[in-house]
């Protein structure tokens, strides 16, 4: 029996086999652009209006459904079984809403497209894989959406194939999650071995066990590989490179997948599993090490970038970033939190530059539709789109009042507090801080340099506000990016009485406690109250006067200030030289020396080998079939004979 | 008595028959060594007290396979198989192999030689035409219409088959 | 000195399967296609008389209606095989068996 809830992961499959074969088969079909637009969006509305219903009418008791068994061997049994919980149940919120604005923006954006119906397959097919990550009872099945989200990103960045470079950058995509999927899949195993068991919540039973506790840390090994797959999928030092250059796909997905829903597939896994990772504090210093790291490289690379989709890109790095210093300091809903809020305006910020790359498109006004150097002063005629992308970037920049500001002070105040009981948290902190500036610096002079100033693109193009399809999802997710923080407010309101979001996750997942140092040190929570209201404000004020009184020559003194180090943050910190370097030439090396040995000699010499000694032993059988009839009955009669023989005195 | 004779001759005059089939190497010797064959296997059946499918015999093979044979025989006026080789291996085999089989199949049917088995004391209900044909039918009816089938899809075969291409 | 030569089941099968000796071999020596033909037909009557030798011994009726329904067969597979013959002897102007093969390696 097909439950409704079952209907929210089969229903984008069925979108994505529809249109996909629908495609395919039929050239009229494909030319239909109302009709799949709009079938594969309500394949995403419907679940989303399912998964909202449960929402609202949620008891405290997760909702389980199966839809098969996958496979039984031995003590080992998976089984195709979802659960709608506590931490699913926002998470699929926001996938299944953000993926349908998302589906309706693209319908706009894709229009003419000539793989218009391949856009919507792979779109459908990527919420299909996300639902089973999110909603997975276990591991098995979580791994499956794990690794379908990665090939529908693949597909996605490589959507227009025929331009090598996004096929390289597909790839190297595709690659660089292998390395984190292997950690995955190894640290699967270790569960496996150390638990007995797949299931979360057993596992999540069993980690929160004060008795197992008390045995050590016996859970580092599988925490740090569950945290390097997590650095693959959700773009961390050392596996972030290929983030930035999967801003090759349409940008919807840079929307979609590289920023709102994929790339926090590791931030959920590690609050899934949040009882391992708080009873191995050593891992989580290594989570809020490296996070702070990512973060502010990024923020700094997000400086010097002029391509519009590269500044956000490193933004939402930094942002991720900013989720792993939450997951680090053991404030798991913090981290969600923040995933959430992050969710809608980077979501905006995306679409709204999609918009601006769109127009810059029609209008033909600029070589490179991306270069925010070629933009300017397209507010004046991009109305909506400017101010939902001002809207979002206040929200980034963590303006008091809208989204980003509730999450991103949470991250560091929980940072903070976690300071008085290790020192190193202070640290972090105060790299926190210097990135939350940095961000609200970039955000403002990416927004200024492409809406305000001077009009820098050619002259004489005529910019268009982009259709209401697109326009439309921009102002939902804009208030959305406005309200979206209001759902946890600060500790000091009463005393996180009113931290909706904490109490609805409350029962699942378990931060590390901080009430003792709140409750003691409460001064210091006004004063970074306030640290946060002025930095932000301060920051934004700042960046919007620079760039209002020097437009493009800003960046001129950005880079005196910065000095020497601007090249750095403008190579990106020449992480792909590195690797370039270090990897990818020494195997290209080692690849051209051993590839006479063994390719062509060794392996091709086993197979023409087997092949050749096939044709020799057929150059001798083959003289029995010498054509006359009466040989084929000897053999025959040989043969009965042999067969009586047997029978009679076998 | 009687059958004990019938038996007896027929069967030394079937495997004379077969003998004279493989040995002659006239064809037309061979084609009458084989109706003698048949013949002989009809009287088989009739000590067996399978009537019916004794005249059958008779009728289809004797009677019409086999002038079918002598009719082809004669039209294409063969000559006279010639006398193999000084040795052939291949002959030598085929005799080996055919008396090994022979020896064989008496060895492992040596079971049905027991006392008490000997099919002329049992009785026999399905020689005469009536129950033959009742079982034909009855039980047997679908295979008996599988079987005019067969025979039309020879019919029409052996026309296409042998006629004179015109390839036009 | 009666009992051996009244026949028995025995007696049958073992005429039936010398039979089918003699045809088998005279199928792996001759070399005209016509005897080899014939060989085949000897072959077929030979499993005929066991059959029912078989359906006496059991008083059954199945084994002679199957004689019946081969005798039928071998009467459709001499119509086509002898058409075969003679279209072999259109093409090579005689029937030996051993000139037919051009199905050789």
């Amino acid at each position: 029996m097909v439950s409704l809830e079952s209907l929210i992961v089969l229903l984008p499959l069925l979108g994505a086999v529809i249109i996909g074969l629908g495609g395919l088969a039929n050239a009229a079909f494909r030319k239909q652009e109302g009709l799949i637009g709009w079938l594969a969006s309500a394949m995403v509305l419907i679940p989303f209006g399912i998964v909202l219903t449960r929402f609202f009418g949620y008891q405290n008791m997760p909702l389980s459904f199966s839809l098969f068994s996958w496979m039984q061997a031995g003590g080992l049994d998976i089984s195709f079984s979802y659960k709608l919980d506590d931490l699913s149940l926002p998470m699929m919120l926001v996938v299944t809403g953000v993926g349908a604005l998302i589906h309706i923006y693209s319908i706009g954006y894709m229009h003419k497209d000539p793989g218009f119906y391949k856009f919507f397959a792979y779109l459908n097919l990527f919420i299909f894989a996300m639902s089973n990550l999110i909603m997975a009872d276990n591991l098995v099945v979580m791994f499956l959406g794990w690794e379908g989200v990665g090939l529908c990103s693949y597909l996605l960045i490589g959507f227009w194939y025929t331009d090598m470079i996004k096929a390289e950058a597909a790839q190297k995509a595709f690659i660089v999650n292998r390395i984190g999927d292997f950690a995955m899949l190894v640290a699967m195993f270790l569960i496996y071995q150390m638990f007995g068991t797949l299931d979360f919540s057993l596992i999540n039973a069993e980690a929160a066990n004060p008795v197992a506790e008390a045995a050590g840390n016996r859970y580092f090994w599988i925490t740090l590989l569950v945290f390097v797959a997590a650095t693959g999928k959700s773009a961390q030092i050392p596996l972030f490179t290929w983030l930035p250059d999967a801003m090759a796909g349409p940008t919807p997905v840079s929307a979609l997948i590289h920023a709102a829903t994929m790339v926090t597939a590791g931030i959920y896994l590690i609050v899934r599993l949040n009882p391992l990772f708080l009873a191995s504090p050593e891992v989580l210093m290594v989570i809020v090490v490296i996070a702070a790291l990512t973060s502010v490289m990024a923020a700094l690379t997000a400086i010097a970038q002029n391509d519009i989709k590269k500044v956000l890109a490193y933004s939402t790095v930094s942002q991720l970033g900013f989720m792993f210093m939450a997951l680090g300091a053991g404030a798991f809903t913090t981290a969600i939190f923040h995933v959430i809020t992050h969710a809608f305006f980077k979501a905006c910020l995306f679409l709204g530059s999609g918009s601006v790359i769109h127009a810059m498109e029609h209008a033909h006004a600029a070589e490179d539709p991306q270069d925010i150097r070629t933009m300017g002063n397209l507010g004046k005629d991009m109305k909506s789109t400017s101010l939902t992308f001002w809207i979002s970037t206040l929200a980034i920049a963590g303006i008091p009042g809208l989204a980003g500001f509730f999450s991103k002070d949470e991250i560091l105040s929980s940072l903070f507090f976690n300071g008085f009981e290790n020192q190193v948290y202070f640290a972090v902190w105060a790299v926190g801080l210097f990135t939350a500036i940095l961000t609200a610096f970039y955000m403002t002079r990416l927004a200024w340099l492409t809406f305000n100033g001077k009009a820098r693109y050619k002259t004489g193009a005529h910019i268009h506000e982009s259709a209401p399809l697109m326009t439309i999802p921009l102002w939902i997710l804009a208030v959305l990016a406005v309200l979206g923080g209001y759902i946890g407010l600060p500790y000091l309101i009463g005393h996180g009485e009113f931290h909706l979001f904490n109490h609805w996750l409350g029962d699942l997942v378990v931060n590390r406690d901080l009430h003792h140092a709140l409750e003691e040190h409460a001064v210091f929570e006004y004063l970074l109250l306030a640290l946060a209201f002025i930095v932000s404000i301060g920051t934004v004020l700042f960046a919007r006067n620079l760039y209002s009184k020097h437009d493009l020559a800003a960046d001129d003194k950005v880079k005196g200030f910065f000095g020497k180090f601007y090249g750095v943050m403008a190579g990106k910190f020449f992480w792909d030289e590195l690797y370039d370097t270090i990897l990818v030439r020494p195997f290209a090396w080692i690849g051209s020396k051993l590839l006479r040995p063994f390719e062509s000699d060794g392996v091709d010499g086993i197979v023409t080998g087997a092949g050749s000694a096939v044709a020799g032993i057929g150059e001798v059988f083959r003289r029995l079939q010498s054509g006359l009839v009466s040989n084929y009955m000897v053999l025959i009669s040989g043969g009965v004979l042999l067969v009586l023989t047997y029978l009679i005195f076998g | 008595m009687v059958e004990i004779i019938l038996f007896w001759l027929f069967s030394i005059l079937g495997i004379a028959g077969a003998v004279g089939l493989i040995f002659n190497r006239n064809p037309i010797y061979a084609a009458l060594s084989l109706i003698i064959n048949f013949f002989s296997i009809a009287g088989l059946y009739l000590s067996l007290r399978a009537e019916f499918l004794a005249v059958i015999q008779i009728l289809v093979y004797a009677g019409a396979i086999m002038v079918l044979f002598l009719f082809v025989i004669m039209l294409l006026n063969l000559q006279t198989e010639e006398k193999a080789e000084k040795f052939d291996a291949k002959r030598g085999i085929a005799f080996l192999f055919g008396l090994a089989f022979a020896a064989e199949m008496i060895y492992a049917l040596r079971s049905f030689a027991s006392e008490g088995q000997t099919p002329l004391a049992a009785q026999f209900d399905y020689g005469q035409v009536e129950p033959i044909g009742r079982s034909l039918m009855t039980s047997f009816l679908f295979p008996f219409e599988m079987i005019s089938v067969v025979l039309l899809a020879a019919l029409i075969g052996a026309i296409v088959v042998a006629r004179k291409h015109t390839y036009t | 000195m009666m009992d051996f030569f009244t026949p028995n089941v025995y007696s049958y099968l073992a005429v039936s399967a010398l039979m089918f000796a003699l045809g088998a071999v005279g199928v792996m020596t001759r070399r005209n296609g016509i005897v080899v033909f014939m060989c085949i037909e000897l072959m077929l009557n030979a499993v005929n008389l066991a059959l029912i030798t078989f359906s006496r011994m059991h008083n059954d009726p199945a084994g002679s209606i199957l004689v019946f329904f081969v005798m039928c067969v071998a009467a459709a597979e001499a119509v086509v095989g002898l058409s075969i013959v003679l279209a072999i002897f259109r093409n090579k102007l005689n029937i030996d068996i051993n000139q037919v093969n051009i199905f050789k390696w």
